[in-house]
């Protein structure tokens, strides 16, 4: 269950936003995606689940050439998303955002029920507010629900966008705690896009930096929080002092 | 401001059973007997002046209260801006037109033909289009409308700027004659049309199609993420929601017995819509208000002439400043399917 990214040229409109990026993901991995605003880390992240076209290069899952799949199909082959702004259905309930991460499977109630349970033991607090309307949680709570919705589908490949953004450090930790604990106990692998260096590359296994559409370096993520350049220009001075 | 849509869903949940088959029953005789409240004393201040009451009952009012519940799948259901809905009224009107006065099947023969055709024409319009959002798909829709009216306008086998005249009335149905004389049953058919779409669309909604056009409502692409065949469900909205379209139109054509271009100008797209909006997007129960309360208003100040449309506009301007979302909003959900939860 190989992720593997090509070459990967993408536009919108004229401007090249990728500019032949190559990253692999291996079963049962963290990878993150680092860099600064506008690098191209969310336009990868659309890319590999159908929301912008491919303009050339290769997008292979599993051996297969994923690239012109329309996005419900991916979902469908286990590639999964927890979209960058957490994309809740605010005038659904929790349940019903739940239950619409795992739309493309007909309803197969025990099956649906034991997705549930996984989910709600990660986010307990899901459970709580089952009934509540999305819109009404707040932005942790919402982190979370998106990261749930996007586990009904029994993703392979789980991809997130930021899951950090906009949330207070008690719940950034909280949720990075979450995610190692998927990939360990659920086994899932993991492509992470994070603007939080920091937290990003001490949970992660291997990371990719970004800079206006290319990849400038790659390396294990321990090497890369004691890389100089890369502790200059995305961790701060000292940062790795925590 | 009273939440009339959350009174009425209460007022509904504390009925039992028989309550409310008693309830339904009494609605349903009442709205039979609208046909002859003009000429019952008490009621007679509904007749509409100058135009006849009964043929006012079939159109505009049920006609609009039947296209109102089609473009609501559309508008309210899955979010597509339509401008263009008279186009699916006008080829089902056209059907009726041409195939009852070259052929011999009638009305009740032809009516799943105009509706397998306004579904057609959805699908032609929608493939290409529904890739569209917001903006640009109101756009190519109020353009499809267009260009239906002027296809018909400029070609020979629709009579051009004169219509087609002398379409047959649908025929009797035992003792129920379709004729001038007897709108009121047209009224009834059109009653009939309505519970089947309101039936329909109800079904629709609490299914696996209801729940995909709710998220693609709510946002799209993340309806996309999660695995929900956009493209399909759209088309699905826009196919579904043109064949209530169409049924209305082979109804209208019979009824009116002449059709013209002029009948399916941009106007009943627009008055279509705001029956939608006036009544409540996404509700049901909204948009046969709206659509009654629009259609029936501008009849009932007929003898205002000039100043007619003004008073019209005017009634519509200060509706919507003070119950922007509709009369009859979409419900505000905070706590969601705990009831259910507690009768399991």
């Amino acid at each position: 269950m190989r992720l593997e990214i090509k070459d990967l040229h993408v536009f919108y409109g004229k401007i090249e936003a990728i500019k032949g990026i190559s990253v692999v993901v291996n079963p049962g991995e963290i990878v993150t995606l680092i860099g600064a605003n506008g690098a191209g880390k969310t336009t990868t992240l659309k890319t590999i689940s159908g929301l912008r076209p491919v303009a050339s290069g290769s997008i292979t899952f599993d051996g297969q050439d994923i690239s012109k799949m329309p996005a419900h199909d991916r979902v469908a082959l286990g590639i999964s998303q927890a979209p960058e702004g957490r994309g809740i259905f605010p005038g659904m309930s929790v349940l019903e955002n739940l239950e619409i991460g795992k739309y493309f499977r007909k309803d197969r109630k025990h099956e649906m029920k034991e997705d549930l349970e996984k989910v709600y033991h990660l986010f307990p607090r899901l459970k709580e507010r089952a009934f509540q309307a999305g819109g009404t949680l707040s932005g942790g709570e919402q982190q979370m629900l998106a990261i749930g919705r996007a586990l009904m589908a029994r993703p392979k490949v789980l991809l997130l966008d930021e899951p950090s953004m906009g949330l207070a450090p008690m719940m950034i930790a909280n949720i990075f705690k979450i995610i190692t604990e998927i990939n360990t106990e659920l086994g899932t692998t993991i492509l992470l896009v994070e603007q939080n260096a920091q937290q990003a590359l001490q949970r992660a296994h291997r990371a990719y930096v970004l800079e206006t559409g290319h990849v400038v370096k790659e390396a294990k993520a321990s090497d890369l929080l004691n890389d100089p350049d890369v502790r200059a220009a995305y961790l701060g001075t000292g940062a790795g002092a925590h | 401001m009273i939440n009339l849509r959350d009174a009425g869903s209460n007022f509904w949940d504390k009925l039992n059973r028989v309550q409310r088959t008693t309830f339904i029953l009494v609605i349903l005789g009442f709205v039979l007997l609208v046909p002859y409240m003009d000429t019952f004393g008490p009621t007679s201040f509904v007749n509409t002046p100058i135009a006849s009451f009964r043929d006012a009952l079939v159109y505009p009012v049920g006609m609009f209260v039947l296209m109102g519940l089609g473009l609501n799948i559309v508008v309210g259901k899955s979010g597509l801006l339509d401008l263009g809905y008279v186009a699916f009224f006008a080829i089902g009107a056209y059907t009726q037109a041409i195939l009852s006065t070259t052929t011999s099947l009638n009305m009740w023969e032809i009516l799943p033909i105009g509706i397998g055709l306004a579904m057609l024409s959805g699908v032609l319009l929608g493939l290409p289009t529904l890739r569209l959002r917001g903006d640009y798909l109101a756009i190519v829709t109020l353009g499809f409308g267009e260009i239906t009216r002027i296809v018909v306008l400029n070609s020979n086998f629709t009579g051009g700027t004169n219509g087609i005249p002398n379409i047959p009335p649908p025929p009797k149905i035992g003792p129920i004659v379709f004729d001038i004389m007897n709108p009121q049953n047209y009224f009834y058919v059109v009653i009939l049309m309505i519970l089947l779409t309101i039936w329909m669309v109800r079904r629709l909604s609490i299914r696996r199609a209801g729940r995909a056009w709710e998220a693609i409502r709510q946002d799209e692409d993340v309806a996309m993420l999660m695995g929900v065949p956009t493209l399909r469900y759209k088309l699905w909205s826009f196919t579904i929601g043109g064949g209530v379209g169409g049924a209305a139109g082979v109804l209208f054509a019979s009824k009116v017995m002449v059709i013209a271009p002029g009948m399916f100008d941009f106007q009943v797209s627009i008055l279509i819509l705001a029956c939608v909006v006036f009544g409540g997007i996404g509700n049901i129960w909204g948009v046969v208000l709206g659509g009654v309360a629009l259609a029936y208003i501008p009849e009932r100040i007929r003898f205002l002439t000039e100043t007619r449309q003004l008073a019209f506009g005017l009634v519509l301007v200060i509706m919507m400043n003070f119950r922007p979302d509709g009369m009859l909003p979409r419900k505000k959900r905070e706590k969601i399917g705990e009831k259910k939860k507690e009768i399991k």
